[in-house]
């Protein structure tokens, strides 16, 4: 080291004008070195404490899906779709314009819908959400790649990359996404929402971040009793919703399509 | 035959700023527009979640098929080899990026988050073919704006032939893409539809040469440049010609979708109980943009009349504007079949309950949006014709080259 620096100061004598000084910069390349850890070190260190299932990467082995028993599902009953308001913070939405307007405006991820057989007149019930196809229309045709589905099936958008032109909304055949057309107040953490991005049912993703084993919708339709909607894997043949898949005949809305979608009706 | 000699459009200055003054002005109103749309949120618009393409749309679309039209005239001049259409050729592809650009305004002016255009520039999905339009859009002003070069500099006159069909060629895929942006999509019955692509080829001949007829016939007619009654008969027998092709393809669609059963609703709401859209379609679209204008230009006297001519391509202008309407809104407002042989009798978002079309009225931020776009179109060209020479001096018969093709070409059989 000695003799380095010797090295080093005989050169300077005789270049003075190129000179370096190594123990300076090796001084204040260790003060910044030391500094920029001791800057990051606490956030490395509390981003590895929270980890868990939220860094893990989403992966195939799982697909989400839902099923419905439209037998279950009661007339007049909402508790899904006001769970889902709740969860994802759409129950703070504030009208704007006219009611009837407003109506047709604001953002629903999920709806009931009352059918009746034009023939036998018999009635339907079910809810209607993002059907997370297989080939999802929407992805195909979004031109920034904000419509996306994840490796685990779930359908969403990327509200960074959405420039709300709403090509997906022309393309879902299950009208499944809204636009957000006023601005946004007081939204929820976990389901940042924002004035002109399109954005539709994601099966509460920040509940499969967090590792959390249902949705708001099937919680809420459990706990009224009528337990019209399943939640699962359904690439594990032993989960619930593979076994009743297996059980009982059920069918994909606009099957004609051959979208495979990741939600499925019984009884319709 | 003399030589063809082009000026700038040399208007007295008062004339000419006072129009300019007024494009501006409806420009400022579209910006003020489009600030107030964007800062509250589209609710103050017609749009919703069921009619997510509205007013804006209509211009937008009209004006980017109108560009690729009004380009047909170079095309015909320089592809086609037809003489009489070369001093045309430059006036042709100003109107074309200019009406292009106009158009693309207004759509990028109703994005949602139009800030993040950067966003469309820089992540593509190429699987959409939205992503292929902004190559599509981006490369056709590139293309005739080389094309109005080698017409106009003399040293591009070698890469003129090769530039006129590769812009011919690009304009065939730009107009084919916008249609197809309906055409492939399945989830909408009256979209679901390849025939859209051509369809929308065939309307953009004859809107874009309606919008090329009046502006030539205006800028002409504003200096007392002539247009001689050859030319005439030459533009007003290609806008009948065009006009007729359109109206070929839109009975065939509607003929294809009518031999299709479960396309049966569809066309008894749009022709028959569709309220604004029925009569969008039958007067505005059938009656007064096809049948009177074609008319009109067969007739052995009024053809002959300028005031008629121009009133022509006016009323093909309004009919574009209704087809476009009903192809863009009334599609989307008639309700999508997700349960066939079910009626919905009661619904959270507007599923067509009974069978209802979803609602929409323009409002008018969107319609002076869309005025904005066409004045931008119009401005540019206005401004474009000024300082360039993009005009021939005259038009009179003496001028224009006669009808016959390869003049210059040599003679089979020398004269006797």
């Amino acid at each position: 080291m000695n003799e380095n620096a010797t090295r080093i100061a005989s050169t300077s004598d005789e270049t003075p004008a190129s000179t370096v000084d190594a123990g300076r910069r090796g001084f204040i390349g260790t003060a910044a070195g030391l500094s920029a850890a001791a800057l990051v070190a606490p956030g490395v260190f509390l981003h590895s404490v929270s980890a868990d299932p939220r860094t893990e990467p989403v992966t195939d082995s799982v697909r989400w899906g839902l099923l419905i028993d439209t037998a279950k599902c009661a007339d007049g009953c909402s508790a899904c779709v006001d769970a889902c308001n709740r969860e994802n913070g759409l129950d703070l939405q504030e009208p704007h314009g006219s009611e009837s307007k407003w109506e047709h405006q604001k953002a629903v991820w999920i709806r009931k819908v009352k059918l009746q057989d034009n023939q036998t007149g018999r009635i339907t019930n079910l809810p209607m959400m993002c059907q997370h196809c297989e080939h999802p229309p929407c992805v195909d045709v979004c031109p920034t790649g904000a419509s996306f589905k994840r490796a685990d099936g779930i359908v969403m958008v990327d509200r960074h990359l959405c420039i709300g032109c709403r090509y997906c909304m022309m393309a879902c055949p299950y009208k499944a996404r809204s636009f957000i057309h006023q601005p946004t107040t007081g939204q929820l953490t976990a389901v940042p929402r924002g004035k002109g991005c399109v954005e539709s049912c994601n099966l509460c993703v920040h509940r499969r971040d967090n590792g959390e084993e249902s949705t708001a919708c099937v919680d809420a339709c459990a706990q009224e009793g009528h337990g019209a909607i399943v939640f699962g894997d359904l690439k594990d043949p032993d989960s619930t919703i593979s076994q009743r898949l297996r059980e009982i005949p059920s069918r994909q809305i606009r099957e004609d399509l051959v979208l495979n979608t990741g939600v499925r009706y019984a009884g319709v | 035959m003399k030589r063809v000699v082009y000026r700038e459009w040399r208007i007295p200055p008062e004339r000419y700023w006072s129009l300019l003054g007024f494009l501006a002005a409806l420009i400022g109103i579209a910006a003020l527009s489009f600030g107030y749309m964007e800062h509250q949120g589209h609710w103050v618009s017609g749009m919703n979640n069921s009619v997510v393409w509205g007013t804006p749309h209509v211009f937008a679309v009209f004006l980017i098929i109108a560009a690729s039209g009004a380009l047909n005239i170079a095309s015909i001049g320089t592809v086609f080899k037809k003489p009489i259409y070369k001093p045309l050729g430059r006036l042709s592809g100003l109107l074309a990026v200019a009406m292009l650009m106009g158009g693309l305004l207004v759509l990028v002016m109703d994005l949602g988050r139009p800030e993040r255009l950067i966003v469309a520039m820089t992540n593509y999905n190429f699987s959409s073919i939205f992503a292929w339009n902004i190559f599509l859009y981006t490369g056709f002003m590139a293309i005739v704006i080389a094309y109005l070069w080698s017409m106009a500099d003399r040293q591009g006159g070698p890469f003129n032939y090769p530039i006129g069909i590769l812009a011919l060629v690009w304009r065939l895929a730009l107009t084919t893409g916008t249609g197809s942006i309906f055409g492939f999509l399945v989830a909408r019955q009256a979209y679901d539809a390849a025939i859209l692509g051509p369809m929308f080829v065939a309307l953009s001949f004859a809107y874009g040469l309606a919008v090329f007829m009046l502006v030539l016939m205006f800028g002409f007619e504003e200096e007392g440049r002539p247009i001689g009654p050859r030319m005439m008969r030459r533009l007003r027998n290609l806008l009948a010609l065009f006009i007729g092709i359109a109206l070929y393809f839109t009975l065939i669609y509607h003929l294809t979708n009518l031999y299709m059963a479960k396309h049966d609703s569809l066309e008894h709401w749009l022709l028959l109980s569709g309220g604004i859209y029925t009569v969008l379609f039958w007067v505005g679209w059938i009656l007064v943009g096809s049948l009177a204008p074609m008319w009109i230009l067969y007739h052995p006297a009024l053809s002959q009349k300028r005031e008629w001519i121009i009133g022509a391509c006016a009323l093909v202008i309004v009919g574009g504007f209704s087809a476009m309407y009903v192809i863009i809104i009334g599609s989307q407002a008639f309700p999508m079949a997700m349960f066939p042989g079910h009626t919905i009798l009661e619904s959270g978002f507007a599923d067509g309950v009974n069978g209802a079309a979803a609602p929409y009225w323009p409002t008018i931020p969107e319609i002076l949006l869309g005025i904005g776009g066409v004045a931008v179109a119009l401005l540019i060209t206005a401004v474009g014709v000024r300082v360039l020479q993009f005009m021939p001096e005259s038009l009179a018969d003496d001028v224009v080259a006669p009808d016959e093709e390869t003049l210059d070409a040599a003679p089979f059989a020398k004269p006797a």
